[in-house]
């Protein structure tokens, strides 16, 4: 329990040490999902809105929960060598399945009679997605988008023994950052996570149109 | 950095050729370390999960009892999943070691929480959307409040309880390759240990493609499991 | 089949519900004697369903008392009582997880009824309900609408229960398919003989099924209590005049057969089966333009004539 008090007294002391691990912590989770949301997200969107490729929703699905962010990491590292690469496809492609999958079957799922009635006043397809599917599948695509960037950051943080930085870069470290600096790093990137999924939250029911229920 | 103990790879003067130059795919490493590395690793790698799925399981149907029965309780119960849910695996295991020490018991605790939200989230889910009709068409006919939940409710919740058990699964032997890193048990270790000695090439595959290869057999037997227990559902779907 | 029909009486039952001005139901008030189909019709928000699920405490009576057989249903044991009485519901609701025998089966298995028990009886109701043997087996979804209300219909006969509620059975049936349901459900009347409470919002299907009809009125008030004929003949006020509709006479036509009328001399010109109604008599003679028609027997023979002045005075 003293481990506790000691670590945010380490919070104290190392302020800008954390601050700055914080810093490029964010930097490469946003980085890889800025580039998993523009790869997975339109594909995902526009396959769901042609009520195709269910199988292959699927299976990405189903494989992207099966490979272990570890066996990913080390794999960058071993294809790529320590640079910039390996970490960021690491995260990239651990975090295409969930928000490909979430946008497939947000889009799939639109109450088929208000996507008919929708083409029935001769809306284009593309108008179809934006004006009537999306916001009505917006819930379920934001929860993929939620679940990515929990991946991503939680994931980031084991990169750090790949030459990732980040507040990983602590928690690897016992040996030079003690108990409170490991389990300061621990509190900093949990709160990092829980803010990423409050700002998400708040970005979700800004663009979400009202008077829909938001799960 | 905690270490794994055992040998790993031999000294470079001794080794074969394709060690020694740290080839793709070394068979012989494979061959000679089965037994005393990759075995053992896969055998903890499926009781660790075995173990925090089983107790996560029993959890989650408790909880989700609870979260069924007296409806207010539900947010608070998932909001609480969901908390435990956004903490980074790596994070939860340094939290928990000042309180439960470097032990099995740290690895399980952490492994378990990840569990409880796809699982409860699922088998709320399932209960709640079976049709009104059903429950009324069951009470009409005479069935108590425990019959109907135990022949109605909770058999068409089925579905949805065995798909989040598969979620649960295979992101659990996943969380566990992180869990390595605590104690020295699982499939995580070898890769651990092959990434501090000058990253081994052979190893990593050899133990990451077992961990990607048991999640995908994982996942395999619970289909083939919602088959045999659900052979209805895929009806359900066709009409 | 044996099992005997229960008399069910309606006393001053009334419900109300708090916050909402009006009852419910408002002290209905009738007996329906063993045996007999008792209709509940009448516009939505008059209670017939409510009342219906009075009967087997779906809903709590505010006041009055439901006697079947005597007894009252508050002193019953309530999972007791509700095993003894047979509920149909409009979606039917089969248990998608079972199969068919195992969706008939529910009510006896509740009894502790064996395996073997339960799959001669289901085969026995699947012959009642003309459904072939091999839908045993067969699980709902797999059924047409029709085929299932007819297993909704079994499940609910199979522990032989003395009454029987059903909530508008055929109304999520297609026409054809309902007008088959009933005359199928009236046959399979005549040979069980239970005492049915029915709810529809339909007058006519009212005026087909019911030996006994009673209208209820919003506000869940019983305005009149008779058989189909006197409530056609002589309805009691205007609400049940215009509920039963401005044709009510033609209506009153096909409420009888040409078999049950005195026919005359065989003759030449259109003809129509003996078990034709008198409506259906009087419209193709509209239609023909002609005063008369050859009736015939089941097996297209003439046997003898109907005209017009016989069917419409």
């Amino acid at each position: 329990m003293s481990t506790f008090v000691d670590a945010f007294r380490f919070m104290g002391d190392h302020q800008h040490l954390l601050l700055s691990k914080a810093e490029q912590h964010i930097e490469l989770s946003g980085a890889a999902l800025v580039i998993a949301l523009v790869l997975a997200l339109p594909i995902g969107l526009w396959l769901g809105h042609l009520h195709r490729g269910l199988f292959a929703a699927a299976s990405v699905a189903n494989v992207g929960r099966s490979l272990p962010s570890l066996v990913l990491i080390a794999l960058g590292l071993t294809v790529f060598g320590i640079g910039f690469w390996n970490n960021t496809v690491a995260l990239v492609v651990l975090a295409i399945p969930p928000i490909l999958t979430n946008a497939y079957f947000a889009m799939e799922g639109v109450d088929p009679d208000a996507v008919e009635a929708a083409r029935g006043v001769g809306m284009t397809e593309l108008q179809v997605l934006v004006r009537v599917e999306l916001p009505l599948g917006l819930p379920l695509v934001f929860a993929g988008i939620r679940i990515a960037a929990i991946f991503v950051i939680a994931t980031a943080t084991i990169a750090a023994i790949a030459g990732g930085g980040g507040l990983g870069e602590i928690i690897v470290n016992r040996a030079s950052y003690g108990d409170a600096g490991v389990v300061a790093a621990s509190l900093c990137v949990s709160a990092l996570a829980f803010a990423a999924a409050l700002i998400l939250s708040v970005v979700r029911r800004s663009v979400s149109p009202r008077h829909t229920s938001v799960a | 950095m905690i270490v794994a103990t055992g040998p790993v790879i031999p000294n470079f003067g001794q080794g074969s050729s394709c060690e020694v130059n740290n080839g793709w795919f070394c068979t012989d490493w494979v061959s000679q370390h089965w037994h005393d590395t990759l075995q053992p690793a896969l055998i903890q790698h499926i009781e660790l999960t075995v173990i925090a799925v089983g107790i996560g399981f029993v959890l989650a149907f408790a909880l989700a009892l609870v979260g069924f029965r007296y409806r207010l309780l539900d947010p608070p119960i998932g909001l609480f999943s969901d908390f435990l849910y956004t903490i980074p695996s790596l994070a939860l295991f340094q939290l928990l070691i000042p309180i439960t020490g470097i032990s099995v018991t740290t690895v399980e605790i952490a492994l378990v929480s990840y569990t409880l939200l796809v699982l409860y989230r699922n088998m709320i889910e399932g209960l709640r959307n079976v049709p009104a009709e059903l429950v009324d068409v069951a009470r009409g006919s005479g069935f108590t409040r425990a019959q109907t939940f135990m022949r109605v409710e909770l058999p068409l919740a089925l579905p949805a309880i065995l798909a989040g058990l598969r979620i649960a699964t295979v992101s659990t032997i996943s969380i566990a390759t992180v869990a390595s890193f605590v104690i020295a048990k699982g499939l995580g270790s070898p890769i651990f240990v092959a990434l501090e000695q000058d990253v081994f090439k052979t190893e990593i595959f050899m133990a990451g493609g077992m961990a990607v290869a048991l999640a995908l057999v994982a996942d395999g037997l619970l289909v083939l499991l919602q088959r045999v227990l659900t052979p209805w559902a895929r009806l359900v779907r066709a009409t | 089949m044996p099992g005997q029909a229960a008399e069910l009486v309606f006393d001053e039952a009334t419900k109300e519900y708090a916050g909402r001005a009006g009852a419910a139901v408002d002290h209905l008030s009738l007996t329906v004697p063993a045996g007999e189909i008792c209709v509940l019709v009448g516009p939505s928000g008059g209670g017939k369903t409510t009342a219906l699920r009075l009967v087997n405490r779906l809903i709590s009576l505010t006041s009055g008392d439901i006697r079947i057989d005597g007894t009252s249903i508050l002193e019953q044991d309530l999972v007791e009582l509700r095993r003894g009485i047979g509920y149909v519901i409009q979606q039917v609701g089969l248990f998608p997880h079972m199969t068919v025998e195992a969706n008939i089966g529910t009510v006896p298995r509740l009894y502790g009824r064996s395996k073997p028990w339960i799959h001669t009886r289901s085969q026995e109701l699947l012959e009642l309900v003309g459904l072939d043997s091999s839908y045993a087996a067969r699980y709902p979804a797999q059924l047409s609408g029709g085929e299932r209300q007819r297993v909704g219909l079994a499940r609910a006969l199979a522990a032989d229960p003395p009454l029987m509620l059903m909530d508008e059975p055929f109304a999520a049936i297609d026409p054809i398919v309902r007008a088959r349901l009933q005359d199928e459900f009236l046959r399979l009347q005549q040979e069980v003989r239970k005492t049915v409470v029915f709810v529809t919002h339909d007058i006519d299907e009212a005026i087909k099924v019911g030996d006994r009809i009673a209208i209820l009125r919003p506000g869940g008030r019983l305005v009149q209590y008779d058989t189909p004929m006197t409530i056609l003949e002589h309805p009691k006020d205007d609400f049940v005049a215009e509920f039963v509709g401005v044709d009510r006479a033609l209506k009153a036509l096909a409420l009888h057969t040409l078999a049950e009328l005195e026919l005359g001399p065989p003759t030449d010109g259109p003809r129509v089966p003996r078990t034709a109604t008198a409506r259906d008599a009087l419209a193709l003679m509209i239609e023909k333009r002609v005063d008369a028609l050859a009736v015939t027997d089941d097996e297209g023979k003439v046997v003898g004539s109907i005209t017009r002045e016989v069917l419409v005075p």
